[in-house]
């Protein structure tokens, strides 16, 4: 097969576009991947997602698919025939797989984001005695209790994928799938959580962070996500370019 | 094949949905409905995670959030008429258009309704912004998917009521004819489906319900609960 027949428009510190690639290399896909400049996106991205101009975007023959969980189900669906399956077949099974990625997708990136976003500026001033601007000291001036609210609410989210695990190697039971993708790519950012937020994931939600690592054992997974300490170095410099 | 219960509010549009997909499928089943201010056990046992509404009850066991349960009865009553198309192409795409819906559609609907003055300018900007891309969809089909009504016309449903009942209730007319042709003749179309058409709440008592979320009764328990639970 032409690798150019399937084509992702990626961006390599994309949680999104992960979850895309762990799903392309379960099935053993070959594609081609081209890298956006987020900053200036190219043509291609604007005409193949005009609704969303965001990546991940996958081409297959030419036509587009967005949004990173349909684009897995879809590469699930259109590579049928290739083991191993990214959802169970069995209707309630896939509906609870389903309803498990949809609350990832709901939960987990608004509280990263107002962690990463809203606190690390805190960092970068304490870190590289940076001038601080007024925006950044009005923001820091309100840090503690937020910082120690959001962290509650990240915990409390994550505990209840701590309950749903219960004594399972995955979310779904034996098998790797469709849900573990959904959450897996946040893996790459528990350090920079960690580090921003001053408390170990490992103490909260020991059978997350079990299971994250177990997931990691996976080539597809280890091969999708970068190193951590590049995305935290990343944060860092994107805001420590808004606050200069 | 097993016994069915609904567990719903009587004003939902996310409920309709799950109504609409379990009559056109001809399933049986038996609605619970919910107050919100007061939620059963039974909806806090059968979803813990949310605490919300719509919840399928099947044989027993729970399958919560709208499109979840619209899929799961497309694939556990897969005998006669199907929601989603087979290829995974229109899959995905049916996909990415109940998820506009869900996520951008509805709830810049939603703020164009809650809010005054210059906000109620700025987001009904957005509001229409994100049906014209609902309208260029529409484009040259009698339904969303085609010549057949199905996944994401029970998804956009809503439409055909819930604009009209507010307008009527508080003078506020979103979807124009000149601006929204395509869309006007769907909502036409698929109000007239029987099932459809026989199951829109009271007209009275959701003019009443408006009212009294603009005059700040309803307010508090619509910004504290996620539309869905509506």
């Amino acid at each position: 097969m032409d690798v150019s027949e399937v084509v992702l428009l990626d961006f390599w510190a994309s949680l999104f576009c992960m979850r895309v690639k762990i799903a392309l290399a379960e099935k053993g896909v070959q594609y081609d991947c081209k890298e956006e400049n987020l900053a200036n996106k190219s043509q291609l991205l604007l005409q193949m997602n005009p609704v969303h101009k965001k990546i991940p975007v996958l081409i297959h023959h030419g036509k587009p698919i967005s949004e990173s969980n349909i684009i897995v189900q879809y590469i699930d669906e259109a590579w049928q025939n290739k083991h191993p399956p990214l959802l169970p077949s069995d209707p309630y099974l896939k509906a609870q797989a389903r309803f498990w990625a949809d609350f990832v997708d709901k939960k987990v990136p608004i509280i990263c984001h107002i962690f990463l976003l809203r606190f690390s500026i805190d960092l970068i001033c304490v870190e590289k005695n940076t001038q601080i601007n007024d925006g950044a000291r009005r923001i820091w001036s309100t840090k503690g209790e937020e910082l120690e609210k959001a962290k509650r609410e990240f915990i409390e989210w994550l505990n209840v994928l701590e309950e749903q695990l219960g004594d399972k190697a995955y979310l779904m039971g034996e098998s790797f799938g469709y849900a573990d993708i959904a959450m897996v790519p946040f893996y790459c950012w528990f350090y920079a959580l960690e580090t921003i937020g001053k408390m170990s994931i490992e103490k909260e939600c020991p059978k997350v962070v079990a299971w994250m690592k177990r997931c990691m054992e996976r080539e597809s997974v280890s091969k999708s996500l970068p190193d951590p300490h590049k995305v935290y170095e990343f944060r860092l410099q994107k805001l420590n370019n808004k606050t200069t | 094949m097993g016994e069915v219960k609904l567990f719903r509010t009587w004003s939902s549009p996310f409920a309709l949905r799950v109504v609409w997909a379990l009559k056109l499928k001809g399933v049986e089943y038996e609605t619970i409905y919910e107050d919100l201010a007061n939620k059963s056990s039974s909806l806090l046992e059968y979803n813990p995670v949310h605490k919300k509404v719509p919840v399928l009850l099947h044989n027993g066991i729970p399958i919560c959030e709208s499109l979840v349960i619209l899929e799961y009865i497309d694939e556990t009553w897969n005998e006669g008429v199907r929601f989603l198309p087979k290829d995974p192409l229109a899959r995905a795409t049916a996909r990415f258009w109940a998820k506009f819906n869900d996520e951008q559609v509805f709830p810049s609907f939603f703020r164009y309704f809650m809010r005054q003055g210059e906000d109620q300018e700025k987001a009904k900007e957005k509001v229409l912004e994100n049906l014209k891309f609902v309208e260029e969809h529409l484009k040259g089909k009698k339904f969303f998917d085609g010549e057949v009504f199905g996944f994401l016309d029970l998804v956009f449903g809503w439409l055909v009521c819930y604009p009209g009942v507010i307008n009527k209730a508080i003078n506020l007319k979103l979807l124009d004819e000149q601006m929204f042709p395509n869309l006007c003749t769907w909502m036409e179309q698929f109000g007239d489906v029987p099932v459809i058409k026989e199951t829109w709440p009271d007209e009275e008592a959701l003019i009443h319900k408006f009212h009294k979320m603009r005059e700040g009764l309803g307010i508090y328990i619509y910004t504290k609960l996620r539309y869905e639970a509506s």
